[in-house]
């Protein structure tokens, strides 16, 4: 079974984030990035199934130079190949122009499956995958919990509002959004580091893809990104931690009436 | 191009759901805004029941589209369906509601249509007529405007909760209903879908919990939930979690508060070192009081806190429990 896993950066959790002077974006120095927590799931995910059923992992991911940051983790997670995409023409584009840049990329892999996270942590349309899926003319499931192979199909567990879940069957190939949670994502090894350098890694540039930058173009555009305006009546409280505990407990007794 | 508002109701088990009257309203007031005409459009086998039931709404029509093999949903289904209808009708917007089930067909529709899709808005600004779209980003640190740049069909979902259910705009009369048979045949409908269901009863029902004590990543270590456990039971309270928690394993799943947990509102919501991803908030903004403990003062979950402490939880959480107790006990 041949797994293409797309998987993408975004700024580290604990990092504090500051707009770009445009205010169209974040800036993007002097933080730390690591792979986007779905696409982490994911990327196990499809480990397991090459583990379970034979084959080959390989990882996609488009973004600057330090992407291969996060290839070279699923490499030495026990990826065996990757594709990077990177190209100045790949900066800032939308989800429709990243799934067409990947579109572009597996058209020629074939694979039985993608896999990729159901959103990402930046932009979080929670679309690439799908519309992935749809240039490639893939059936596809979304926010999916758990993943079983029945020779050439598979059978799914999609996760639905409240609670509820679903099992959907479908034919191989195909594509799934992974939920995070699925399963419990594995560390690399030291063994996993050293064998990740060895690992091809190809590097595919908007021409090596035969694409244009048209091809690309927009269908939406971010005009200003800003710090939401904060509820005017959230009381904050200061001090030390008695302090605030006390003052918590008259608001408690008096203002909200719980005790 | 038509100035129409096309407005995807959702139904679930042949009923109209609640996201759908809050894509009719947002649809409602898109037209209002540019002067455009709502169409409503419902999707399933044999659904006439609902397309009366949708009529009540204020509308210039209500569209049903019919074929067997949309009887359950299917992204195939829906998207060739939908696509059949935005092609040949050429609306100015489409309207959704960001569910599970748009989330999974939505975007496909674009990529089918060649049109953008801005996905999971909060609501927009309407600059003269041009509508700039305002959505979360970065997990709700920040909002961003995103305007559409192609052409006409757009597609824009907005989030739970960003337009009410109780502002749709009831029409004088009954709109009128045509039904138009899909371009869809079985064949063309890849997935299998099977019956929804529940892992199992919820052992714990935490909508009718007047107190709930929520921890998130802030708590650190699962044996750091204690903590939290005995803040409850000074309160009086049940123990809820954010999703990271139990995907975790740190407490059960049935704790879960947010878009795939519960949804509550208790009198007092506790949120502990949570940070308050939209995905959560959609679970707890209806709580009468948040309390908010989190050290990152950018934390979304400020937005939606009445009490905030900007802190260390485990500085502030022990002597609250003191001071708890003092007080009950006096």
């Amino acid at each position: 079974m041949k797994i293409v896993v797309c998987l993408k950066q975004v700024p580290a959790r604990d990092s504090l984030l500051r707009l770009n002077p445009a205010g169209t974006w974040i800036q993007e120095t002097d933080i730390s990035f690591e792979v986007n927590e779905p696409d982490i799931y994911a990327l196990e995910e499809a480990l397991r199934l090459k583990e379970s059923q034979g084959g080959e992992v390989v990882v996609c991911s488009l973004g600057p130079a330090r992407a291969q940051q996060a290839i070279k983790e699923a490499l030495a997670k026990g990826a065996d190949r990757a594709l990077h995409l990177d190209d100045p023409a790949f900066a800032g584009l939308d989800s429709f122009g990243v799934a067409r840049v990947m579109a572009r990329a597996l058209e020629t892999e074939k694979p039985d499956l993608i896999v990729t996270g159901l959103q990402s942590d930046d932009f979080g349309a929670a679309q690439t995958g799908v519309i992935l899926a749809e240039l490639l003319d893939l059936p596809h499931s979304t926010i999916i919990m758990a993943i079983e192979v029945q020779g050439g199909a598979i059978k799914v567990k999609r996760e639905l509002e409240a609670g509820f879940f679903q099992f959907i069957e479908l034919p191989l190939p195909a594509l799934l959004t992974i939920q995070s949670g699925i399963n419990k994502p594995r560390y690399a090894t030291l063994k996993g580091i050293m064998a990740a350098k060895n690992k091809p890694l190809k590097k595919l540039s908007l021409a090596d893809l035969g694409l244009l930058a048209g091809d690309l173009a927009p269908k939406q555009r971010i005009t200003r990104v800003y710090v939401p305006e904060k509820r005017a009546n959230t009381e904050f409280f200061e001090g030390s931690g008695k302090d605030i505990a006390a003052k918590l407990v008259d608001k408690l007794k008096n203002e909200a009436r719980i005790l | 191009m038509s100035n129409e508002i096309l407005v995807f109701a959702e139904q679930q088990s042949r009923k109209i759901t609640r996201p759908a009257w809050e894509a009719v309203a947002a649809g409602q007031k898109i037209a209002a805004d540019t002067g455009g005409s709502v169409t409503l459009i419902v999707l399933g086998a044999a659904v006439s029941v609902l397309a009366s039931e949708l009529a009540a709404g204020e509308s210039s029509g209500v569209l049903v589209v019919e074929a067997p093999a949309l009887a359950e949903y299917t992204p195939d289904g829906y998207a060739r369906a939908l696509a059949g209808v935005i092609r040949s009708r050429q609306p100015r917007y489409v309207v959704f509601s960001h569910t599970y089930q748009v989330r999974d067909f939505a975007p496909k529709l674009a990529a089918a249509l060649g049109v953008g899709f801005i996905s999971d808005c909060l609501g927009y600004h309407n600059e003269s007529g041009r509508l700039i779209f305002v959505r979360q980003v970065f997990q709700g640190k920040f909002n961003a405007d995103v305007e559409f740049t192609g052409e006409a069909p757009y597609l824009v979902s907005f989030q739970a909760g960003s337009f009410r259910e109780d502002s749709v705009r009831r029409g004088a009369a009954a709109a009128s209903v045509s039904t138009v048979a899909a371009e869809v045949a079985p064949d063309q409908v890849r997935s299998k879908p099977g019956e929804r269901f529940r892992e199992a009863k919820q052992a714990v029902d935490l909508t009718q919990a007047e107190v709930i004590v929520a921890v998130g990543r802030g708590i650190k270590a699962p044996e750091n939930i204690d903590l939290a456990r005995k803040l409850a039971d000074a309160l009086g309270g049940e123990l809820g979690a954010s999703r990271p928690i139990c995907d975790g394993g740190w407490l059960p799943m049935d704790r879960q508060i947010g878009s795939s947990g519960q949804t509550v509102a208790p009198k007092l919501y506790v949120a502990l070192g949570i940070s308050g991803a939209i995905q959560h908030q959609v679970g707890m903004k209806g709580s009468r009081n948040v309390l908010a403990i989190n050290k990152d003062r950018e934390a979304p979950i400020f937005e939606v806190a009445t009490y905030g402490v900007v802190g260390d939880l485990f500085e502030i959480v022990p002597p609250l429990i003191e001071e708890i107790r003092k007080s009950k006990a006096g």
